[in-house]
């Protein structure tokens, strides 16, 4: 470290763990990222992506200064902020005069920090007065709040990450932990490698890296949840492993459950969750025998028309069996998003209200706006996500305020969210990277402070509130969002209120948080003898840390009395119910969507990092071997994949770790990475009643052949993101254009399409002219005639940019030699050569890479494997999983199929 | 029973090639008297450029040595002119007096460097390029002077340069085309060669025209005029601005010529005793210049000597080379393209390579390949062949052979034509 480097400590801005970050920085540039050792939620440790933040981020992608356009069919040109912020405040000013405070929303993200929220609500709620606002935590944990709230009474989870550790029972329910939470996981890992004694359950349709380390993998089909918590709770029951002192003391509803659970028998259940018997009975044993039981779960249960069923299906479990307020017991959810804890808290959802109230609660509004020194709050309900974009789509709001999320990504049914979007007369986005598919609509768009840049605090999984601080300025005129909403609200105030005393007079974000925290007093959640100092003294801290307590809370429900009326917790009983769409003749597969390992959300971020493509390097549709073999389709082979709604062009993958019937597709892919508006164009806006959240997980889909007789691949060093935003544009022709990153060291934009027919050679032209493969000492192949053209540059014996039109077979091994930084000169005249591999042996391809961290390719792995080496072997050899482990569930799946038994 | 009497005129390639061929059909048939004009055994004219550069002796390129002669019965008769044919007599004369009777004539003068018709063109020290005298005359001006001067930037000048330039001279290429070997490269490959020859330290002057040379004062060259009045020092003049077959004496003994002697598809003249091969001949009209062309007309030629009369010949697929060592370049067939056409190309100009495969209705018919050449066998005998190539295309450029190697079924070959696969 030179003299001018600094440490400064923070938190990762990806997944709800809320691991603790040491950012180390020289005061302009973050330069390095490691694991906090003092944070308790990673104790140092990070995962593929956490430890490569300091990578992503590229400037080129970055707003730096506010842009404005007057007219839709005008280009944005850049303002400054006292311009675009007076017109937005005029904008909303007229549209709230004119059609009333309901015609304008706000749309905001689990990503924000707590005070960036509290003051969007208290714009919305007490300026505006209206209840759109809503976040894209509505997507990711809507179904989890409503679970905990029906059942225990607040939206609290009960538990630590240490009961993961202490657990002697785990049960793993629709997550795949090992991809989106990997820092527990690795927690996990641990402790079963200390108490080899504790079991883990994981039902998952996929046998994903998460299910590979279960002792019992329940790979149910794809919604049946609800039929299999209760399938469970019949034979809890029936063997008599329920703890009937506990629901007498502490439940109510148990007899109405017991009911409906008694036409659960093992043989209906098991049929209809398409599992053994033998393996419900089980887990139905493991969940009993085990002295403390704990289940985690995440988006196979909330993104579902039942998620609120299944989520109080399986906290139903914990109840009838006690385990809850316990060391190692409860129904523990993990939080997709940073903060999407900090929103619930603040009331960042539009049923909801600061402090765990309801925006429905005539007294809670009144607490509410006693509080803010307004007459009163909103009593019309407020739109949730989707309903708030099909308002917008059918013009009943004018004026939409988008915050740090990317719903022209995110929400399903993209057709429709695409055209909301476009009709909508008035779109603010305040936005950090000005490389979203959301971008494009936005009137106004407003630069974003963003990781690294900005102060504020967030809520992890475990309640637990770090101060979030920032290490570097934010790119030119970037500012933090709570700066932004304050500076808007206060013009917006002098225009609907003129002289009324002005609310938004917050200068730094720890003012709004003391004035938030005072919102949380008295409540389940009372953290209101929480600040910033005290987080710096004491380190980060679980909610309830009411004033004048000692320290945080670990664990929630030990005196079993719980927060609702009775103070008893609910069994709430509810019917298995089929998810919305079924398969049929047209549609026959259903759509499972999910993370990737090293990507996140919709990858504005990770997608800005060449390494992080290395596991994963493009769009690619999964589905089981037979399913293949039954449509004559082969690995790798371009198809159309439909829904009902929509359709695009990618490759197939095989995978085996799917069943027959199921298609997995990974939720990252937008517009810009995918042409065909990304994976959500296939998705249904169909939700669950209660939580309003979207079926994300469980679309019929369709899969045939894409005849595209002209493909097109080519891989472009340096200036990526400059170059991405030039050339995506180029691809709008195209069936197929998937594009994506590449590299190490060196970064290079790779872009792979195909189109029916050829297209004019002025389009060539104009791409070799971005790609930089105009003119120069180019390797050339052309057959004009067919459409065939080929480019390689080469700077001395190294591939810096490369384009095949026409005819693309050598592209895989191209692009291994492009990264391999090397060439063989007896390559060099087969660089053109319509060959699938190369003509000698040695510069095989060497394939995705498994350890991000160390650079160890899958190649290498399976040599070592072949080799003899066992996990610790391949650790000492070739290093990999030795930094941040994500790839060890994959090694180990490696080993597991590539040994052979003695 | 007494022997037919076959007379040979010219001891180049050509004449001796058939001759080799008509031993091998009928040894027996003929008692053959040669004439040459120069007073050499037969030698590998097309090898006059290495030994220009030195990098083989005279030796070295002699084909048929005065023993080989003797042991085939064959009256050599060196460093005799044939003068005359005179046709109903049946006898030609030599510049000697002396005279042959013949039954059959086979005439083989070759052809002659084309001097350009411009002043000066007599003085010393300017030469063609023709004969081994040219060469030594050549070797003997670059040991004595400094500035040479290459008219004609085709195969021969640019040999004759690149020779010169090996031997230490300042060595001049003045070219009236757009680039060089401009009837066997495309426009790229001359620019891609000119490259190459410019780094081994030859000039050019492209576009240019020569008005006139000019003496040095002693009766030498010693300087070049362009027609648009610039001067270059210019101590050796090679004239290699083309060949004129050497048809004198078969016109004066009444046999009808054009650019060359006019011959059929058997080589036969208007007279049915009489013969012509090589340069001095002209088949369907052209006169062929290069070695291949030749060999193949010999092959034909001796079949009807030998009076087997099945043989015939349709005319040659020509290919270029160019003999200057570490330059690859290969040309053949209607390598230009133009309408009707497709063309294929690869290039690498950091690796010098230029490859251009010229296609109509997915046969092969032109390949022009500079820096490298691998293939280019296999491009000629496609061109020859005139085979269906659709099935190879994506790889024909690459890897020809192995890709047609690897079709499933054998590729479609359209009916051929029997004469060439004979000739081939």
């Amino acid at each position: 470290m030179s003299a001018t480097t600094r440490i400064t400590p923070s938190t990762c801005c990806y997944c709800g763990v809320g691991c603790g970050v040491l950012i180390e920085h020289d005061a302009e540039r973050i330069l390095g990222v490691s694991g906090d050792p003092q944070h308790p939620a990673n104790f140092g440790r990070l995962c593929s992506k956490g430890s490569t933040l300091h990578l992503t981020g590229d400037r080129d992608a970055r707003g730096h200064h506010p842009q404005l356009r007057l007219g839709k069919t005008l280009a944005r040109t850049r303002s400054d902020w006292d311009s675009a912020l007076e017109h937005a405040a005029n904008r909303f000013a007229e549209t709230i005069r004119e059609h009333g405070p309901d015609s304008v929303a706000f749309y905001i993200s689990g990503q924000l920090l707590t005070e960036d929220y509290y003051a969007f609500n208290k714009l919305a709620r007490a300026l505006v007065g209206t209840n759109n606002i809503d976040s894209n935590s509505r997507l990711c944990m809507s179904s989890a709040v409503v679970g905990y709230k029906r059942s225990l009474g607040a939206d609290a989870p009960p538990c630590s990450y240490e009961d993961i550790e202490q657990s002697d029972c785990l049960l793993i329910a629709g997550s795949n932990m090992a991809y989106a939470h990997p820092v527990l996981f690795r927690r996990l890992e641990e402790a079963r490698a200390r108490r080899p004694e504790m079991k883990l359950i994981v039902i998952d349709p996929r046998r994903t890296d998460t299910a590979e380390l279960a002792d019992l993998h329940l790979a149910i089909r794809p919604g049946t949840d609800v039929a299999l918590f209760h399938g469970l709770l019949h034979l809890l029951i029936a063997e008599e492993r329920i703890d009937r002192a506990f629901i007498e003391a502490h439940t109510e509803g148990f007899d109405a459950l017991e009911q409906l659970v008694r036409e659960h028998t093992p043989a209906q259940v098991s049929a209809l969750c398409g599992i053994d018997e033998d393996a419900l009975r089980q887990a139905a044993r493991l969940i009993g025998a085990a002295p403390s039981f704990l289940s985690l779960w995440c988006m196979g249960l909330n993104q579902s028309t039942a998620g609120s069923a299944k989520n109080s299906a399986l906290i139903n479990l914990h109840l009838a069996t006690g385990q809850i307020g316990r060391p190692g017991a409860g129904p523990f959810s993990l939080t997709g998003q940073p903060n999407a804890m900090g929103g619930r808290e603040t009331g960042s959802l539009s049923n909801l209200l600061p402090g765990h109230r309801e925006a429905g609660n005539a007294e809670h509004r009144a607490e509410v706006a006693a509080y803010w020194g307004v007459e009163r709050l909103p009593e019309a309900p407020g739109l949730p996500a989707i309903e708030l974009f099909e308002a917008v789509r059918s013009g009943q709001v004018k004026a939409l305020w988008i915050a740090c999320t990317n719903p022209a990504q995110s929400l399903p049914d993209q057709a429709r969210v695409h055209e909301a979007l476009a009709a909508c007369p008035f779109v603010v986005l305040q936005e950090a990277f000005f490389t979203t598919e959301t971008c494009h609509y936005a009137d106004l768009l407003l630069p974003a402070a963003s990781w690294g840049e900005k102060e504020g605090s967030v809520t992890n999984s475990e309640r637990r509130i770090s101060h979030v601080r920032p290490a570097v300025p934010a790119p030119g005129e970037a500012r933090p969002d709570w700066a932004i909403v304050c500076d808007f609200a206060r013009r917006l105030e002098r225009r609907l209120y003129p002289g009324r005393p002005g609310r938004f007079a917050f200068e730094h974000p720890a003012q709004l948080f003391d004035e938030y925290k005072g919102l949380t007093r008295g409540r389940d959640l009372d953290y209101s003898g929480l600040d910033y100092a005290l987080i710096d003294r004491e380190g980060p801290q679980q909610w309830p840390f009411p004033a004048g307590a000692q320290g945080g809370t670990a664990r929630l429900y030990g005196d079993g009395r719980f927060p609702t009326a009775s103070g008893r917790a609910r069994f709430v009983t509810e019917p298995w119910r089929a998810p919305h769409e079924q398969a049929d003749e047209r549609y026959p597969l259903v759509l499972n969507t999910g993370r990737l390992r090293d990507q996140w959300h919709g990858m504005s971020r990770t997608g800005t990092a060449a390494r992080l493509f290395g596991h994963v390097e493009e769009a690619l549709l999964g589905l089981h071997p037979d399913d293949l073999r039954q449509r004559g389709l082969a690995d790798g082979q371009l198809v159309k994949l439909s829904s009902r709604r929509g359709s695009l062009v990618l490759p197939v993958q095989e995978d085996a770790s799917l069943r027959p019937g199921q298609a997995f597709l990974p939720m990252h892919w937008g517009d810009r990475f995918l042409k065909g508006l990304g994976t959500n164009v296939l998705t249904l806006p169909a939700f669950d009643p209660l939580s309003r959240q979207p079926e994300l997980k469980h679309a019929l889909v369709n899969v045939e052949p894409a005849e595209l007789a002209w493909p097109f691949f080519a891989l472009i060093e340096g200036d990526v993101q400059v170059r991405f935003e030039a050339l995506r544009p180029m691809f709008e022709g195209f069936e197929y254009a998937s594009f994506g990153l590449a590299g190490r060291e060196r970064s290079a934009l790779v872009i792979r399409a195909a189109r029916r027919e050829a297209p004019g050679s002025e389009w060539l032209e104009m791409i070799d002219r971005l790609l930089g493969l105009a003119e120069g000492p180019l390797l050339a192949y052309d057959d004009p005639r067919r459409a065939i053209g080929k480019r390689v540059r080469l700077e001395g014996e190294r591939i810096v940019g490369l384009r095949l039109a026409g005819e693309t077979a050598a592209r895989r091994w191209l692009r291994q030699l492009w990264q391999d930084g090397t060439l063989d000169p007896e390559l060099r005249r087969w660089l053109l050569a319509p060959l699938a591999s190369p003509p000698n042996a040695s510069a095989a391809a060497a394939g995705k890479t498994l350890c991000n961290c160390l650079d160890v390719s899958q190649d290498a792995v399976c040599q070592g494997i072949a080799r003899g080496l066992d996990l610790d072997g391949l650790k000492r050899e070739l290093g990999c999983g030795t930094n941040c482990g994500s790839c060890v569930p994959e090694i180990r799946r490696l080993l597991a199929t590539r040994t052979v038994p003695a | 029973m007494k022997k037919l009497r076959l007379v040979v005129i010219g001891n180049g390639m050509a004449g001796v090639r058939t001759l080799e061929e008509l031993l091998r059909l009928a040894p027996d048939l003929y008692d053959i008297t040669l004439f040459g004009a120069e007073p050499h055994p037969n030698y590998n004219r097309i090898l006059l450029s290495p030994v220009l550069a030195g990098e083989q002796d005279f030796d070295d390129i002699v084909l048929n040595d005065l023993d080989w002669y003797a042991a085939h019965g064959i009256e050599l008769r060196l460093g005799r002119t044939v003068v005359a044919i005179d046709r109903p007599r049946r006898r030609v004369i030599a510049d000697d007096g002396s005279e042959a009777a013949y039954d059959r004539l086979l005439i083989a003068t070759g052809s002659s460097p084309f001097v350009l018709p411009v002043p000066g063109n007599d003085l010393q020290g300017v030469l063609g390029y023709r004969d081994i005298a040219d060469t030594r005359a050549m070797m003997e001006a670059a040991r004595a002077h400094r500035h040479a001067v290459v008219i004609g930037g085709g195969l021969l000048g640019l040999e004759a340069a690149n020779g010169l330039t090996r031997r230490g001279m300042d060595v001049t290429v003045v070219h009236i085309g757009d680039w060089l070997l401009d009837r066997q490269l495309d426009r790229t490959a001359g620019e891609l060669l000119r490259g190459a020859l410019e780094a081994r330290g030859i000039r050019f002057r492209l576009r240019s025209q020569t008005a006139a040379l000019l003496d040095d004062g002693a009766g030498r060259v010693g300087a070049l005029r362009f027609a648009d009045g610039r001067e270059i020092p210019a101590d050796l003049v090679v004239m290699a601005a083309g060949i004129r077959p050497n048809v004198r004496l078969a016109a004066d003994a009444g046999l009808p010529c054009g650019r060359g002697i006019l011959v059929d598809d058997t080589l036969q003249t208007f007279d049915p005793r009489i013969y012509a091969v090589g340069e001095c001949a002209s088949h369907r009209g052209i006169a062929y210049g290069l070695v291949a062309p030749l060999f193949e007309q010999a092959r034909v030629c001796a079949n009807h000597l030998a009076m087997l009369g099945f043989s015939r010949y349709p005319g040659s697929v020509t290919s270029t080379k160019l003999k200057v060592t570490g330059i690859d370049l290969f040309s053949a067939g209607d390598f230009m393209g133009g309408e009707g056409s497709e063309t294929l190309t690869l290039r690498d100009p950091v690796a010098g390579i230029y490859r251009k495969l010229v296609i109509r209705d997915d046969r092969l018919v032109g390949a022009c390949l500079y820096g490298d050449t691998r293939d280019s066998a296999w491009y000629l005998r496609q061109i020859r062949e005139r085979r269906d190539l659709a099935a190879l295309r994506d790889r024909l450029m690459f890897d020809p052979a192995d890709a047609e190697a690897e079709l499933p079924a054998p590729c479609p070959v359209v009916e051929p034509d029997l004469s060439i696969r004979q000739c081939a």
